[in-house]
């Protein structure tokens, strides 16, 4: 009989926060493996893009000492012979693809200019000195800037790629700039994506909100078989959805097929590989992402607000607009952020139905990390990928409470 | 006590989870991988080589096809996971990712030696299999007339509809040149000046807006017979194919761009005992010549034409009427200059 | 339905307009799913209409070993791992997302679920190299693993959802009446949320399954997947093959919806949400 209230306040102190490492010992295991196999790999994906490693780790030696040359004329003999035997065993080991690739895009054909200097250089001690064995070669060994473009890559972190993802580039003067027309392509791409995105998620509320509405105002029955008729294609596989439409879509396709039957046009239209085609799928893909949320607030609205409008004596439609229509914002922002968030990161439905010029930042960052192997490239794209994300990630929690997201069922 | 437990029942998941896969991962195995480059071809290979490799020699077979390029194969090699046995390569791309060291050097001894191949049909990595060539194709209902040469490929006037082109620098800058009035002989003259390149960019800008760029090689037989494209540059032996299934296409000969195509160890793989005996296997006249019963593609070893069915001898690209104003495709000079032109091409067909 | 007698002319303009409108999303919505099944069972080897003739021949392809069934296999095997997996951290981090005893709560919910935000090409690409330093690329190890941090998000999200309005009393009951933890997860907790793992489970299963962009990346020859074959067709050759497999994927898509319905049905039931 001697506890006292304070006791009393100290057990239950000790109950709870018991209780509360018992929480985060649940939620443990989800968050340590998504650490090591989720966040972790991002990041370092993401750090490529400041990353430099393959001129200097290369040609450890001679890259730390060409740090101390003043950029003019050529390098020492002392540095030049370190070079030159680094890139004799850069040659000997097959270590002479990473930097070559890199030097490339400092000067173009400096990777064949590495290759050729790597086969021709002899095994011993020439008898002549190094930076003239190296001119033997290939004069253009004499140019400054080819020693300079190892200069430059000498340290192993570097903006370069993250420039170019900018379409900015170094001046003369040392300041920035914005690069040529005629390569200038990332901005384009990222207005292009977003630009898409949007019209995306427009058309999707569009088409959306009045199926939404339905949904949540008629019978039991007509709800049951619009929930079907959404949530089919929200089961159904995106590739089958997407080979669907490049049949439909396609120039001997059914909806050609029609149009030209009917007369409504001559020959068939070109509805496949081009932006169009994008556009279809990719709503098709997202529209249900926009219905549920819409969905879900509607549900919770209810009818005797329209019907105290309406026996006010306001018009059905300005009922619907000052009533129901604000009401549902939380919805309409929900299911806008998450269809726009889905849509820029989409790859595999404009890949298959788009044309050239129809592809999204998804595509650059798998086309560098396949085909051209600028990975670094691949990964400051993706850092701005990622950022566009995160800022709508949270705009989207703020406008949802905790990041709920309405799925399925 | 709720606490400890439910760490250690959290604990014990991820423990348990982690286990079961490094078990998983541990009785991996991986089959020979030979690497073709698709559709119809490959189903032929499989029918030609794969299967009666298989049945000779017990060795399984797991087919895989790309679309060319070396990509796959430098980022395998360069993350080491290497994944792919034996690749069919161009030769250009053959000769660069050996010179790079992205390949094995092929034991000629084992495989019995280069002396009966063709001219250029062998090499350090390299064992060649097919000579083919890229054609210009068009659909016979859909093209009035009968285009020849690539000058009526570029003339939508005459000849409208789309045009399908494999997308990258090598062809397409030939036949631009070729359309353009260069003769097959100076083309790789004219392509080593920067002024040539141009012209041959300049040539292609007038089509651009009518090309539909493939990648894969059972693409364009499949648009062309669609009539998606009225005219394409295809693989001739898929067109052939095509054509003697009763597709309404047909190939332009004139100013063929014809190659060599071969078998190659990948770098680094585990599998190169089994990778050296299909290559051998393959190699082997009998064997070898064993494919132009199913596809239109000419055989590498002077010793394999003697079996090419009769009425496939006409139809191949190194028959004496297709060669007619055709052009062998220089290794030597995309060998040099493929990486610079390709990207030179991505920036332009990208804009 | 009709438009209530006393409407004026708008009114029955825009109920009728209203109703045709969505007719026409619905039918945008299901009428591709749909039109690809006629042409599965066509005996050309054309993907349009009309059909030469009827055959099965594209099933009997799709039955065949190579590449069908070895990639529908190989995707089973997946997606199972990865469901196995997926479930239990998932439901594990639902249960203590219920709880609502932290305060960092907010911050844990959004990183669990940043799977589910972050593109996917960012993910596979990120998880290749990495992998690739562990030797776990072109293995089912390494794709389980990808597949468990993308299935995740999705059954925390579903099994949290049951758990909203879960009677806590109820534990508190059974914990004062004096059963061991363990045994009033059993015997009560597991009851209730079951409905709610298994739409968990039930969705980490169809996430998988349908994963592409990741297997694209992570998968070698030895481990490819139904959709990494499917995706490589569509870009290549599509012949009436791939529409076989799909319209078999449509059926299962059915199914998969109706067992989530029936599952949903249920969880309201037991926790007295619905009467």
């Amino acid at each position: 009989m001697a506890a006292t209230t304070a006791d009393l306040k100290q057990r239950l102190r000790r109950t709870e926060r018991r209780r509360r490492l018992g929480s985060l010992g649940l939620f443990a295991p989800s968050v340590i493996f998504l650490l090591i196999f989720f966040a972790l790999p991002i990041a370092l994906m993401l750090y490529r893009a400041v990353q430099n490693p393959e001129v200097a780790n290369t040609f450890p030696e001679s890259m730390a000492a060409i740090q101390q040359w003043d950029g003019e004329g050529m390098p020492g003999e002392p540095i030049v012979a370190e070079f030159a035997q680094e890139l004799r065993d850069a040659r000997d080991e097959r270590q002479l693809s990473a930097p070559g690739r890199r030097l490339d895009y400092e000067i173009a054909g400096y990777r064949g200019l590495l290759r050729a200097t790597a086969f021709g250089l002899p095994d011993e001690e020439p008898e002549a000195s190094w930076t003239e064995t190296l001119i033997g070669i290939d004069p253009r060994w004499e140019e400054t800037q080819y020693w300079q473009a190892l200069k430059e890559n000498a340290s192993p972190f570097t903006l370069d790629y993250v420039l170019t993802a900018l379409d900015l580039e170094w001046a003369e003067d040392g300041g920035l700039q914005w690069v040529s027309e005629h390569q200038a392509i990332y901005l384009d791409l990222y207005e292009r994506t977003l630009w898409m995105a949007f019209v995306i998620t427009l058309a999707a509320l569009l088409l959306g909100y009045p199926i939404a509405f339905l949904m949540t105002n008629s019978s039991r029955r007509v709800q049951g078989i619009l929930l079907v008729l959404v949530l089919l294609p929200f089961w159904t596989s995106l590739l089958v959805r997407t080979a669907s439409w490049m049949v439909l879509l396609s120039r001997s396709g059914p909806i050609n097929t029609l149009l030209v039957n009917l007369g409504l046009t001559d020959a068939p239209l070109e509805l496949l590989y081009n932006r169009f085609g994008v556009y279809v799928g990719m709503i098709h893909i997202l529209l249900p992402f926009m219905i549920m949320p819409l969905y879900a607030v509607m549900r919770g609205i209810p009818h005797s607000h329209m019907r105290a409008a309406a026996s006010l004596g306001a018009p059905p439609l300005r009922a619907f607009r000052r009533v129901y229509l604000p009401q549902t914002m939380p919805g309409i922002a929900a299911g806008c952020l998450l269809v726009f968030i889905l849509a820029i990161g989409f790859y595999i439905t404009p890949a298959l139905l788009g044309g050239n010029e129809d592809q999204m930042i998804s595509y650059f960052i798998a086309y560098h990390t396949n085909e051209t192997l600028n990975w670094g490239l691949a990964a400051a794209l993706g850092v701005i990928l990622l950022l566009m994300i995160f800022v709508l990630y949270a705009i989207f929690t703020r406008l949802t409470g905790t990041g709920r997201i309405q799925m399925g069922t | 006590m709720s606490v400890a437990r439910n760490i250690t029942l959290g604990l014990a998941a991820t423990a348990l989870g982690s286990m079961t896969l490094a078990g998983i991962a541990a009785a991996q195995d991986r089959d020979l991988t030979v690497v073709g480059w698709g559709g119809s071809y490959q189903d032929q290979q499989g029918i030609a080589y794969f299967e009666p490799f298989t049945e000779e020699t017990g060795i399984p077979i797991l087919e895989e096809s790309f679309n060319g390029g070396l990509s796959n194969i430098m980022s395998m090699v360069e993350t080491d996971s290497v994944v792919w046995d034996v690749v069919q390569l161009e030769d250009p791309e053959l000769q660069r990712a050996c010179q790079q060291g992205y390949l094995e050097r092929l034991p000629w001894d084992e495989i019995g030696g280069r002396d009966d191949f063709i001219d250029g049909g062998s090499s350090e990595c390299g064992a060649g299999t097919i000579v083919w060539s890229i054609v210009n194709a068009y659909n016979t209902d859909e093209v009035e007339g009968t285009p020849s040469g690539w000058d009526d490929f570029f003339n939508v006037e005459e000849f409208p509809g789309k045009r399908g082109l494999r997308r990258g620098a090598k062809f397409n800058l030939e036949l631009a040149l070729m359309a353009d009035g260069v003769a097959p002989e100076d083309v790789y003259e004219t392509l080593s000046t920067e002024e040539g390149v141009d012209r041959a960019f300049a040539k292609l800008d007038e089509l651009k807006e009518h090309i539909q760029w493939w990648e894969a090689g059972a693409q364009p037989p499949e648009w062309v017979a669609s009539g998606d494209v009225a005219m394409t540059t295809a693989y001739n032996g898929r067109i052939d194919k095509a054509q003697t299934e009763g597709q309404p296409v047909d190939i332009a000969w004139e100013g063929q761009i014809y190659a060599i195509d071969s078998w190659a160890i990948i770098s680094g793989t585990s599998n190169k005992d089994e990778a050296v005996e299909f290559i051998k296997y393959v190699s082997e006249p009998e064997n070898m010549s064993r494919l132009q019963q199913h596809i239109a593609y000419g055989p590498t070893k002077e010793a394999a034409f003697e079996s090419v069915p009769e009425e496939m001898a006409p139809r191949l690209p190194t028959a004496p009427d297709n060669l007619e104003g055709a052009l062998l495709n220089s290794t030597e000079f995309w060998v040099d200059n493929q990486e610079r032109l390709d990207r030179r091409f991505n920036a332009w067909a990208s804009q | 339905m009709a438009a209530p007698s006393y409407a004026t002319k708008p009114q029955v303009v825009g109920h009728y307009g209203l109703r045709i409108f969505v007719a026409l999303v619905c039918v945008f919505l299901v009428a591709p799913i749909f039109a690809i099944i006629p042409l599965s069972f066509s005996s050309g080897t054309f993907l349009s209409y009309p059909m030469p003739g009827f055959s099965f021949r594209w099933y009997e392809e799709v039955l065949a070993p190579r590449p069908w069934m070895f990639t529908l296999r190989n995707s089973l095997f997946v997606a199972i791992g990865a469901t196995i997996f997926s479930t239990t951290l998932g439901t594990l981090a639902a249960l203590a997302m219920a709880r609502k005893n932290l305060r960092s709560l907010p911050v844990i919910n959004a990183f669990l679920l940043a799977p589910m935000i972050v593109p996917l090409i960012i993910t596979a690409v990120g998880l290749y190299f990495f992998f690739a330093q562990l030797g776990l690329t072109n293995s089912f190890t390494g794709l389980i693993i990808a597949h468990t941090a993308l299935c995740l998000p999705f059954v925390l999200v579903t099994v949290a959802a049951t758990l909203e309005g879960f009677d806590g009393t109820l534990v508190r009951a059974a914990q004062s009446l004096g059963a061991p933890p363990l045994t009033v997860f059993r015997r009560v907790i597991l009851p209730i949320i079951s409905p709610g793992v298994a739409s968990g489970a039930l969705f980490a299963f169809a996430i998988s399954f349908d994963e592409v962009v990741v297997a694209v990346f992570l998968a070698g020859p030895t481990q490819r997947t139904l959709p990494k074959q499917m995706f490589s067709g569509l870009r290549e050759n599509i012949d009436p093959s791939i529409l076989a497999m799909a319209t078999l994927l449509v059926v299962m898509a059915t199914g998969l919806m109706i067992v989530a319905g029936l599952l949903k049905r249920r969880s309201e039931r037991m926790r007295g949400l619905s009467g």
